[in-house]
This record gives structure tokens, C-alpha cells and sequence, in this order.
């Protein structure tokens, strides 16, 4: 069997608080093979960023992390400051959300977007070079002056597009995409996630996908993990998730998303989303649930295995949802 | 570019009009009569008082009196001081080589010290960062002639390192007599930098885009470097210019403790002595510093940031 190309197990990080240490998120465990996009999804504060970010090495201040964090193999969580670099590089990159507070103001696209080259130690010229074809990949037009420009003469679409050569300088095989449309207006991540999606197929990169859009996932992932209050609750294939989701908080994603072909309403998941670190024991999402029986809050649910999809709730078997 | 700078050229004119006219009007305004400050109190005759006052044309209106100076100050003629029998322009071209040398001096030590130390504490917070603060803040409330004499004290007097006492002759002995006063000078101005630095850095550290290169593998001294000093000099910059152009007010008190001949020493010997003419020149200098200064901060920002560009579409 190959490596995977990410492996996650059973992660734990906790926020160093004075005494009491307080984790935000509890045994996290997914992966993904090369070649493969991948959906993580959840409401804002499950953690899913801090998953998402702690794959480079990238933790809060003062953080403590427990478990397994492997990239290719190499366990991001012992190694060395050298070799976490070379990885930061080189193996994995990421996107991240908001493109204008993501890129220097004060430098030039050039300078953004050959940086992690020139520190691997490309020459500037070989450096340009490289950034000006990135550059025609992501759809800027005139990319050998786009390269002396500055980061306020673009949009925010045409900035994320060069955070997004930026990211794939080094030619990494894993890149990491933290929410990159949450910030841009509707039509402009359109053509965002359809430059992400065709390069990862054409360069064969595993992907990360972070959203709190569980649709947009479903639509461009293989699998989607769902998350909530620091914990996994839910993992199958995009077409499952949608025909048949497992988990009560799933289901009431879905039944959240506004859809143009129905008439009625759409229906929110009642009540607020809770941090891991407010979460009453049991399930976490038992005071929101409308299936939550007593024995839901007495034990916190295992991720089980049922036609092909994992859950964490003791009635999933019951509740099928259609 | 060439019409900003064209602007701000006539804005500093009229600023510096302006300000000629309250200065030359403060100077009058002080009570006294004229003629006999310029005669240093000797009793005199009245063909001197009348010569006297034929040659500073005390008797003419006051804006009589403003024009005709200011007419010879745009031409380069600032008059003859009452005291040193000669032209002002010569005494305080005199001087200021001296002046100059302890405000460059200073300010090299000012913005060495000043980003050494704010770095320092916005990179190692903890310890080093409250040491900093402590030091800093007893350096900011340290006037300069407490330091001048802290540092007469202990450098010259008791360790005797380094003169207290005169200009020296040729550059390096120059440089090694300017040593304390440039400390002196610098003290406080050190402190203030110093938080103003650590200020801007500590809010640049807690910007995406740290967080971002440092995510692509950037090493920990190209990230601040690049992106956290970088970005922190704007008000570096603002602050320097305002701290260098006042020290040119602040050497009156450091080269009269030092027995130095420069511009600020010849300000306070003539202030003493209501030698109105070299007071009204120095203070003219003095504004001049300071638009000066401006003006170079203003330049220098845009190259800083490019989003302050004064060139034509610049500006998105």
C-alpha cells in the first residue's frame, strides 16, 4: 500500500489558556490520497481552520497538538523547523480566505509570488520566469506586468487568482484551500473554484477544500468530511452526502441551503453553534437535534461505519434521511 | 510627481513667509527698546543710538521695518548681528558644519538605537520586552542637559574616555568630541523610536500576510524583514522626520553644555542678549528644518507604500 498523501489521526489541539488547556478540536482524524479533493465542512468555530491549518505546521499561539499529522508520510508534528520549511515549500500549500490581508501590500505580485522559490534558491530570472507561466495559468492577462504590479491595482478575484499561483510556485502535490471564496462576491467564485479544480486535476494535487458551503464542496470534492464543535461528525462520498446524509446535522445543512426550484422556505438548524470548549458532554449536537434521545447526552458518539459512511450518532442507523 | 512637488515647493514658501512675519513680530514685541539691547545697556551718544538706529531702521513702521529685512533675507542677507559686529549669514555659516555633524550623528545613533531596541522588544516579548519598556521610558523622560551631565560625569570625568569640552579639529577628532553631545542629543529621541518601532511592529506581526509567508516557508528573518519592518515604517519614518528636524532645536541645550560653537550655542548666547537678528535668522532655520523634513517624509512614503503614490493613475 502507498503512502497516504495526508493522514490525519486522531488530532488533538488544545489552546493553552492559563491552567486549564482547552481544546478545540478532539480527535480529528481524515486523510487524503493523491489526486484527491477533499471536503471539509462546517459552521464558523468547529474548527475545520484550525484542521486545516495545522497541516503546515501552523498552530495558535501557545497550542498544544496530540496525535498523528503525516504528509507523504513525514509527521509534520516532530519535525524539524529546516525540514517543515522545505515541506511549507515545496509538498504542501495553502490558499487562504481573504486575498487582500493574505498578500503584502507593499510588494509587488512578482515578489509574492516568487518568494517561496527564491527562498528554496531559484535564481530571480529562473524565479520570474516560473511566476510569469503561473501567472498565465490562473487567467491574468499580461502576466510579465502583472509581476511589477501591486496587490491594490487588482481585484479580489484577480488577487486570489495570484494567491492561488503563489501557492502552486513551489509545485506542491497537497494544497490546502482555507474557505478561498468566502470572500469574494458570487459570481467571481465561480471562476475561482473553476481555475482551482482544473489545475488540481491538470497538476494531479491532492486538495483540501475548507468551506462552510456544503454544497460547493459537494460539488467539486470526492469525499466531504463535516464537522462540528472540534470533532468529526460525518464522512462519505459528495453523492452520498447529498442523497443520503447520516447525520442529523447533515441533513439539517442541507435542508439550510436556499434553493431555487422549491417553494418553501429554507429551514435553519435551530439554536447557535457551539465551540468544543462549550460543549456539554455526549453528543455536541444533541441540544440542537430534533432526534436527540436521553442516551444521546450521556456518551459522545464514536465514528461508525455504515454503508460506506462514517457517523458519529447512535441513531444513524434509524434515521435515514431522504 | 513633478506637480506635487511643485505644490508642496509653494506651500512651504508661504508656510515659511508666514512664519518670518511671527517671528520678526515676537522679536519686536518683547519689551524694550531696541536700540538699547543692540548697545548692550552702555550709555551712548545720541549720534551712536541715531546710527544705531538709522542701520536697523528702528524708526520706520513696523512693516516697513518687515519688508526691508525680509527683502534682504530673500537675497541671502539676514543682517549684521548687533553683538558680533558681522553678517548673520556668516556667523551661522560659521557654525553650521558643527551642528550639522551632532545632528547626524545623533541622528544615526537615534535610529540605530531606536530600531535596534523597538525590534528587540516586538520579537522577544517577555523579559527583553519590559526591559525595553522600562528603559526606554526613563530614556523618553530624561531631558538632554541631565544627560549631558550624566554622561560628562561618567565618560569624561570619571572614566575619561572622551572629552567634555570642544569641537576637536579634523573629522576624526571631530567625531570623537561630538561623541557625548550626539549621546546626549539622541537619548530621549532613542526611547521614543524605540516604542514607536515596537508599536508598528507588534501590529504588523499580527497581520494574514506574516502569517501567510511564514505558511510558505519563508524563513523567520526574511519574514520580518520583508513583511513585519517593512511594513512598520511608515510612522518609523514620520517620527524621524519630526525627531530630526527638532534636533536642531535641541542642540541649543546640548552644545551650550558641551562647549561646542554651533547654531543652537549661538541661538542661546543670542537670545541672552537680545541679538535680534541672529535670533530671527536661527528661527527662520529652524522652520526651514522642519517643512524640510516634512517634505522628505512625504516623499520618502510613497516609496514605502505604493498605494500613496503621487504619480498619475497610481492610485487605484
Amino acid at each position: 500500500m502507498t503512502t497516504r498523501l495526508l493522514e490525519i489521526e486522531n488530532l488533538t489541539v488544545r489552546l493553552a489558556a492559563g491552567q486549564a488547556a482547552r481544546p478545540i478540536i478532539d480527535g480529528v482524524s481524515l486523510h487524503v490520497e493523491h489526486g484527491e479533493a477533499v471536503g471539509l465542512v462546517g459552521e464558523s468555530g468547529s474548527g475545520k481552520s484550525v484542521t486545516c491549518r495545522s497541516v503546515l505546521g501552523l498552530f495558535p499561539e501557545g497550542a498544544e497538538a496530540a496525535g498523528g499529522l503525516r504528509v507523504d508520510g513525514a509527521d509534520i508534528l516532530t519535525m524539524s523547523p529546516t525540514r517543515l520549511r522545505d515541506l511549507r515549500r515545496r509538498d504542501a500549500s495553502m490558499i487562504f480566505q481573504d486575498p487582500r490581508a493574505s498578500i503584502n501590500p507593499l510588494r509587488r505580485i512578482g515578489d509574492f509570488v516568487t518568494e517561496g522559490l527564491r527562498a528554496s534558491g531559484v535564481s530571480r530570472k529562473g524565479a520570474l520566469d516560473r511566476a510569469e507561466e503561473l501567472l498565465e495559468s490562473v487567467g491574468i492577462r499580461a502576466p510579465r506586468a502583472a509581476l511589477r504590479r501591486y496587490p491594490h491595482e487588482f481585484s479580489g478575484g484577480m488577487l486570489q487568482r495570484v494567491m492561488i499561483a503563489g501557492a502552486l510556485a513551489g509545485g506542491p502535490r497537497l494544497l490546502l484551500a482555507d474557505e478561498p471564496t468566502t470572500a469574494l462576491d458570487v459570481t467571481t467564485q465561480a471562476e475561482v473554484v473553476s481555475i482551482l479544480t482544473r489545475l488540481q486535476a491538470e497538476r494531479d494535487m491532492g486538495m483540501l477544500f475548507v468551506t462552510h458551503d456544503l454544497e460547493l464542496a459537494a460539488a467539486i470534492c470526492d469525499r466531504v468530511y463535516v464537522m462540528y464543535a472540534g470533532r468529526i461528525v460525518e464522512a462519505q462520498s459528495a453523492e452520498g452526502l447529498f442523497s443520503r446524509p447520516r447525520h442529523p446535522y447533515t441533513s439539517g445543512l442541507l435542508a439550510a441551503t436556499p434553493r431555487l426550484e422549491s417553494d418553501r422556505p429554507p429551514h435553519g438548524v435551530p439554536g447557535r453553534p457551539v465551540s468544543l470548549s462549550e460543549a456539554p458532554s455526549g453528543c455536541a449536537f444533541a441540544a440542537r437535534c430534533a432526534h436527540a434521545r436521553p442516551g444521546c447526552t450521556e456518551h459522545e458518539p464514536g465514528l461508525r461505519e455504515i454503508d460506506g459512511a462514517q457517523v458519529a450518532c447512535l441513531r444513524a442507523e434509524e434515521l435515514i434521511h431522504d | 510627481m513633478a506637480g506635487f512637488l511643485l505644490r508642496r515647493i509653494g506651500g512651504i514658501a508661504v508656510t515659511l513667509l508666514v512664519t518670518s512675519f511671527l517671528v520678526f513680530g515676537s522679536v519686536h514685541l518683547a519689551p524694550g527698546d531696541p536700540a538699547s539691547f543692540l548697545l548692550g545697556g552702555r550709555s551712548a551718544s545720541p549720534a551712536a543710538v541715531a546710527a544705531i538706529k538709522e542701520q536697523y531702521h528702528l524708526d520706520d513702521p513696523f512693516l516697513v521695518q518687515y519688508t526691508k529685512w525680509i527683502g534682504g533675507v530673500v537675497t541671502g542677507d539676514f543682517g549684521k548681528s548687533a553683538t558680533f559686529r558681522q553678517d548673520v549669514g556668516g556667523l551661522i555659516a560659521a557654525r553650521l558644519p558643527t551642528t550639522l555633524l551632532l545632528i547626524g550623528y545623533a541622528g544615526v545613533l537615534i535610529l540605530v538605537g531606536g530600531l535596534a531596541f523597538g525590534a528587540l522588544a516586538a520579537l522577544r516579548r517577555g523579559v527583553v520586552d519590559r526591559a525595553v519598556l522600562v528603559g526606554t521610558g526613563i530614556a523618553t523622560a530624561t531631558p538632554s542637559f541631565v544627560a549631558a551631565i550624566g554622561l560628562i560625569s561618567l565618560f569624561a570625568v570619571r572614566l575619561g574616555w572622551f572629552p567634555a569640552f570642544g569641537n576637536g579639529g579634523g573629522f576624526g577628532d571631530r567625531i570623537y568630541h561630538l561623541t557625548l553631545p550626539a549621546a546626549a542629543l539622541a537619548l530621549t529621541f532613542v526611547g521614543l523610536l524605540a516604542r514607536v518601532t515596537r508599536t508598528s511592529m507588534l501590529e504588523e506581526l499580527g497581520r494574514e500576510h506574516v502569517e501567510v509567508a511564514r505558511s510558505r516557508g519563508v524563513p523567520g528573518s526574511d519574514v520580518v524583514r520583508r513583511h513585519v519592518l517593512r511594513n512598520a515604517l511608515g510612522p518609523i519614518t514620520t517620527v524621524t522626520g519630526t525627531v530630526v528636524a527638532g534636533l536642531l532645536v535641541a542642540t541649543s541645550i546640548v552644545e551650550t553644555a558641551f562647549g561646542l560653537s554651533g547654531v543652537g550655542q549661538l541661538l542661546v548666547s543670542s537670545v541672552t542678549v537680545k541679538d535680534f537678528p541672529v535670533v530671527q535668522a536661527v528661527s527662520l532655520l529652524v522652520v526651514l528644518a522642519f517643512v524640510t523634513a516634512n517634505l522628505v517624509v512625504d516623499l520618502v512614503h510613497p516609496l514605502i507604500d505604493p498605494r500613496l503614490s503621487h504619480a498619475k493613475g497610481g492610485k487605484a
